[in-house]
């Protein structure tokens, strides 16, 4: 019977050609953009828009690259956001993991009422609660600084839910075997439940990363300056100082996707099955 | 871990309780000062005159009163239910064929996923860069292909520089974008579906249009709904998008919800009024959640 299924599956059929046509031409759609920009990069700015698209430049030009390095403070914005995200990536798995033990592992007076209260926040839409948190980060003399964007991020609803959830299936027995061996809580959570977490960890970081990388409102309100600048800020002020080169626009939009790119290449998987399994993070 | 004692009640551990409060502390004061403050902050100021200085009266609900009087929201408004009821339901279908068509397990399935998911993890700044450019009227490819089959020059669409181009080729992007991420929530969908009930139809001589009207599409409805929920949720916070490819024009062509607060707050500080906006926003995802709270029970029950 197996074996029927088998060379069932492997015959190719016309419907099997045909569905594997439509796939390729749906990945072409879905492509296409970003082989365009990256062709555009390597262009004089009145051969980008030459039709028919000649798709692989000739002669490939790399001054675009070579200016967006140099100038404009392309090197500080991407600077300052790898250490926004890192900072904050690092800081969420300490905050959420601590957070997910105590709800996963430990009992204490009012634990699910909180846990309610930070699950609830996840329905709260960011942009019905930009403002008054903009003046409380204000008060508190974070405006214009980078201490804004990663402090109030370091607290996570997504993350705390999603690890535990995942320390929810790590046996407490270990956890109590600890405890009569005399280990603290602390060397308990450090010790035996976090190095268990490690792909839910991966998720957490692979989500908050991507998020920090990308956004945009958030820092377009709290950064003026332009030392603190974000990569997502200077790619749109960029934008529009150079609006007509279109070269060298597609050159820096490439190189602000490429450590998304190299997570997206390593990591994939743990972003599918965060969202295949929490749905949440939209 | 603790049982409850005879009397039913639970009986802490001290050690347990100090150290719970201690691992919540951080994420706690966090949450604190960054959430549950600005909830109940931002309803009060919604009810204030306050402008960015040392003014701040109380006037009630005079913002939400002048809110439906202000041609300029109401606009916005229109925008962005035109936005909802346009991206919504193409993305919902192209996202459900997609995930059905990976899903038959044909070869390279997995790498058609990795190609379709791409776009949702790149930042709109980047994305609404490239379609800009795309979209360019005069010498943008999509004019330039739809001028090469034919189309005449004065049908071609304006695109983001024409009043009724801008909102449909933002749609168009939001859709491209957005699809790859609910393709995977349906396929963690499809996979729960029972293969057996399948191979009985195929019994029964149930042809492949068949199977999916009366099997997949039916068993796969509560992840539907849920999706449904989220991509209305998602359209109503629209921004990032707008703000890189239009501003909200051509004149108030592309305005919608999030960016008329960010207009009003943060270009001309009047705060009051746009937190009073801000929780209009909030009550119409309010009631998107609750219906899908009572949804989701309906759907628990007839999924059985």
């Amino acid at each position: 019977m197996k074996q029927i299924k088998k060379s069932k599956k492997d015959r190719i059929t016309p419907g099997k050609v045909l569905l594997f046509l439509v796939l390729a031409l749906l990945v072409v759609v879905m492509v296409v953009p970003f082989l365009w920009m990256i062709s555009a990069s390597f262009k004089n700015n009145n051969e980008v828009f030459l039709y028919p698209i000649r798709w692989i430049p000739d002669p490939i030009r790399i001054k675009n690259y070579y200016r967006v390095w140099t100038e404009i403070p392309f090197p500080r914005y991407y600077l300052n956001t790898l250490i926004y995200s890192v900072i904050v990536t690092f800081g969420q798995c300490a905050t959420c993991s601590m957070a997910g033990y105590a709800f996963a592992k430990l009992r204490f007076p009012g634990r699910d009422l909180i846990f309610m209260l930070f699950l609830g926040t996840m329905m709260v839409p960011w942009h019905a609660i930009m403002i008054p948190q903009f003046m409380i980060n204000k008060a508190l003399g974070f405006y214009n600084h980078p201490e804004s964007i990663i402090i109030m991020n370091l607290f996570s609803a997504f993350g705390v839910f999603l690890l535990k959830q995942f320390m929810l299936g790590i046996p407490s027995d270990l956890v109590e075997a600890a405890r009569i061996d005399g280990c603290g809580e602390f060397r308990g959570y450090f010790k035996i439940i976090l190095p268990l977490c490690k792909p839910g960890l991966a998720t957490l970081i692979v989500f908050t990363f991507t998020f920090m990388w990308n956004d945009y409102l958030a820092p377009m309100i709290y950064l003026d300056n332009d030392r603190y600048k974000t990569i997502q800020l200077g790619l749109a002020s960029f934008r529009s100082l150079y609006m007509t080169d279109y070269g060298l626009i597609m050159a820096g939009t490439v190189c602000s996707l490429i450590p998304i790119l190299i997570i997206y290449c390593s990591a994939q998987k743990y972003l599918i099955e965060g969202i295949a399994h929490t749905g949440l993070k939209g | 871990m603790n049982k409850p004692d005879k009397k039913g009640k639970i009986k802490y551990r001290k050690s347990e309780v100090i150290a719970g409060y201690c691992f919540l502390a951080p994420s706690f004061l966090l949450f604190f000062t960054f959430m549950l403050i600005p909830i109940f902050m931002g309803f009060y100021i919604s009810l204030t005159n306050y402008n960015g200085f040392k003014q701040m009266d109380f006037i009630g609900f005079k913002n939400y009163i002048s809110m439906f009087s202000d041609g300029y929201f109401l606009v916005s408004l229109k925008n962005n239910v035109l936005y909802t009821l346009g991206t919504v339901p193409l993305t919902i279908i192209f996202a459900l064929l997609l995930a059905v068509a990976v899903n038959t397990g044909i070869r390279g399935a997995n790498l058609f996923k990795t190609f379709y998911f791409f776009p949702y993890i790149t930042s709109s700044v980047a994305v609404g860069i490239i379609w800009t450019l795309l979209f360019n009227p005069k010498v943008g490819p999509i004019n330039n292909f739809l001028r090469s089959v034919g189309m005449p020059e004065e049908s071609l669409p304006g695109w983001l520089l024409s009043t009724t181009g801008a909102l449909p080729a933002v749609m168009i992007v939001s859709i491209w974008k957005m699809a790859g991420y609910y393709m995977i929530i349906f396929l963690a969908g499809l996979q729960g579906i029972n293969k057996e009930l399948y191979e009985a139809a195929e019994v029964d001589g149930a042809g492949r249009l068949t199977k999916f009207f009366r099997i997949t599409l039916p068993l796969l409805s509560p992840t539907t709904f849920m999706i449904l929920i989220l991509s209305v949720i998602n359209s109503f916070q629209v921004f990032d998008l707008i703000n890189i490819m239009t501003e909200g024009g051509p004149g108030r062509a592309t305005n919608v919800l999030v960016y008329r607060i960010y207009q009003e707050g943060f270009e001309y500080m009047k705060f009051g009024y746009a937190s009073a906006e801000a929780y209009f926003l909030f009550a119409i995802i309010l009631v998107i959640t609750i219906i899908q709270f009572v949804g989701e029970k309906y759907w628990v029950h007839s999924g059985d």
